[in-house]
């Protein structure tokens, strides 16, 4: 990794993932640092209906509290959080969350392209996204918007996804800044955070 | 999509204000400007410039922009556990009265109100409630008048109803055609239908329980403390008011004046002036 990618002042961590992205989504929130300290906004296909046991799945192993966001609460550093099952979680403008219970984006509510677009439009450069396994092609739109805004684009390996369509749909339309295999994006973020404190 | 900028919010606002007298300013903007995109592209309106003149040119109908640019999408049921906790509340709406009065503020297309209907049928509770139900959005009014529900839809709502109730079929509650089915009219003739906009809303009555989900998620926080004002005013000592499962009051001034009765399933009730 280039070093100037590790010393931007990020301002917010956005995650995306589907099929086959849960236990690699465990695995990044087990072995982050306790106090790592930008914002991780994750967006994850979920059961529509079923509101409980995802976010409590997600922090057994996890070095963080998770929680869903209310809408209009604020984006605090440090914090995790997880689009609640069956809405549209974005960004807005003044660091806020907003939810929205719109139609189907990709056949998916939350959808991964509004989370990362609005994150895209907020944080500008200050972003970095991240595109797991998954079997639709939701998040490609967002992954080419935080490209356009100047953010980092990191994407696993497709070689070693469950499912390989997501990460493949983004770097189709969009020159994707790194492909990783989980471990490298962990420790991506662990370095990361020590150039992030050394600032 | 094309990205709006902030610029081009105002703009529209204004004209939108102007040409219809609506105002989207306290609009939560992440969400409005998707939805004047999606006017853009069902209209096949390629720039801002052409979009505003199409509206003050009269190009665009005022009452199918506003439904367009309002998001409709709703469930029976929706949230089967905060239905099942709102049936634990009911029972003390009549501690001190025979009669209620319930509202349903953003009714959209009705299946909030035909939920209420068929927890206050099987309760036995009929009677002695009045229900009204009001939207922002004519169009969606004359469907939820009509009882319609798409049968395509009938699946999640009949998924929801066995898990409010643990089992039962709500199809007993409609007729089923071709491509809709149909609410029981019986039931549905009990509820007042109204079109209010909660932006410039004045308290018209007063009543004992008030629902308002997944309306206020498309405000900003300014207009969210408003409606929170407009909906303390609008209940009785000790009413009762329920929100969507992600929306919050606790920015609002009148916050401290309501008591927490669910947190989880966000039910509160009024118990200061
Ligand atoms: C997502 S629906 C909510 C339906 C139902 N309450 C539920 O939770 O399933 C939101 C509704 O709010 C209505 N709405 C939006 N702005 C409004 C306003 N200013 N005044 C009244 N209703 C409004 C829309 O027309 C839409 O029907």
């Amino acid at each position: 990794m280039k070093e100037e990618d590790l010393t931007r002042q990020y301002k917010a961590v956005a995650i995306g993932g589907s099929a086959g992205s849960f236990s690699v989504l465990t695995n990044i929130l087990n072995q982050i640092p306790a106090d790592f300290s930008l914002p991780i906004i994750i967006c994850c296909h979920r059961l529509k209906h079923i509101r409980s046991g995802f976010i409590e799945a997600l922090e057994i192993k996890s070095t963080k509290k998770v929680t869903e966001p209310d809408d209009k609460e604020s984006i605090k550093k440090g914090c995790v959080y997880v689009a609640p099952a069956n809405y549209h979680m974005c960004v807005e403008v003044g660091n806020t969350f907003a939810l929205s219970t719109e139609e189907m984006v990709n056949n998916s509510r939350p959808s991964i392209d509004l989370t990362l677009e609005t994150c895209a439009y907020v944080f500008k450069d200050k972003l970095i996204g991240i595109l797991l396994s998954g079997a639709n092609k939701d998040g490609a739109r967002g992954m080419k918007k935080i490209k356009e805004y100047g953010g980092l684009t990191i994407v696993q390996d497709p070689t070693e996804c469950t499912i390989d369509t997501m990460p493949k749909s983004a770097m189709a339309i969009t020159e994707i800044d790194y492909v990783y295999p989980v471990n490298k994006i962990i420790k991506f973020l662990n370095e990361l955070h020590n150039y992030q404190n050394k600032t | 999509m094309q990205d709006i900028s902030i610029n081009d919010t105002k703009r529209i606002c204004e004209v939108v204000k102007d040409k219809y007298g609506y105002d989207f300013t306290n609009y939560a903007m992440s969400s409005f400007k998707r939805r004047i995109n999606r006017v853009m592209e069902i209209k096949k309106i390629s720039t801002i410039d052409n979009l505003l003149a199409m509206i003050k040119n009269n190009q665009i109908a005022k009452d199918e922009f506003l439904h367009e640019i309002t998001v409709n999408v709703t469930e029976l049921f929706r949230d089967p556990s905060f239905w099942r906790a709102l049936k634990q509340v009911i029972p003390n709406l009549f501690l001190n009265q025979q009669k209620i009065r319930i509202w349903h503020a953003g009714c959209s297309s009705g299946e909030e109100a035909y939920s209420m209907l068929i927890v206050l049928e099987e309760m036995g509770l009929l009677d002695k409630v009045e229900i009204i139900a009001s939207d922002i959005d004519k169009c969606i009014l004359e469907k939820a008048k009509s009882g319609r529900i798409q049968i395509r839809k009938m699946d999640i709502n009949e998924k929801n109803y066995i898990r409010y109730n643990n089992n039962g079929d709500i199809r007993k509650y409609f007729q089923y055609e071709k491509e809709y089915a149909v609410f029981d009219l019986e039931l549905l003739k009990r509820v007042s239908f109204r079109e209010i906009n909660l932006v410039n809303a004045v308290p018209f009555t007063k009543c004992d329980l008030i629902l308002c989900r997944n309306v206020m998620i498309y405000f900003n926080q300014q207009l969210q403390k408003d409606v929170i004002r407009l909906f303390h005013e609008s209940l009785f000592m000790y009413g009762y008011l329920a929100i969507g499962s992600k929306e919050s009051i606790i920015w609002s001034d009148v916050a401290g004046k309501f008591l927490v009765v669910n947190q989880e399933e966000k039910i509160y009730k009024k118990y200061k002036d």
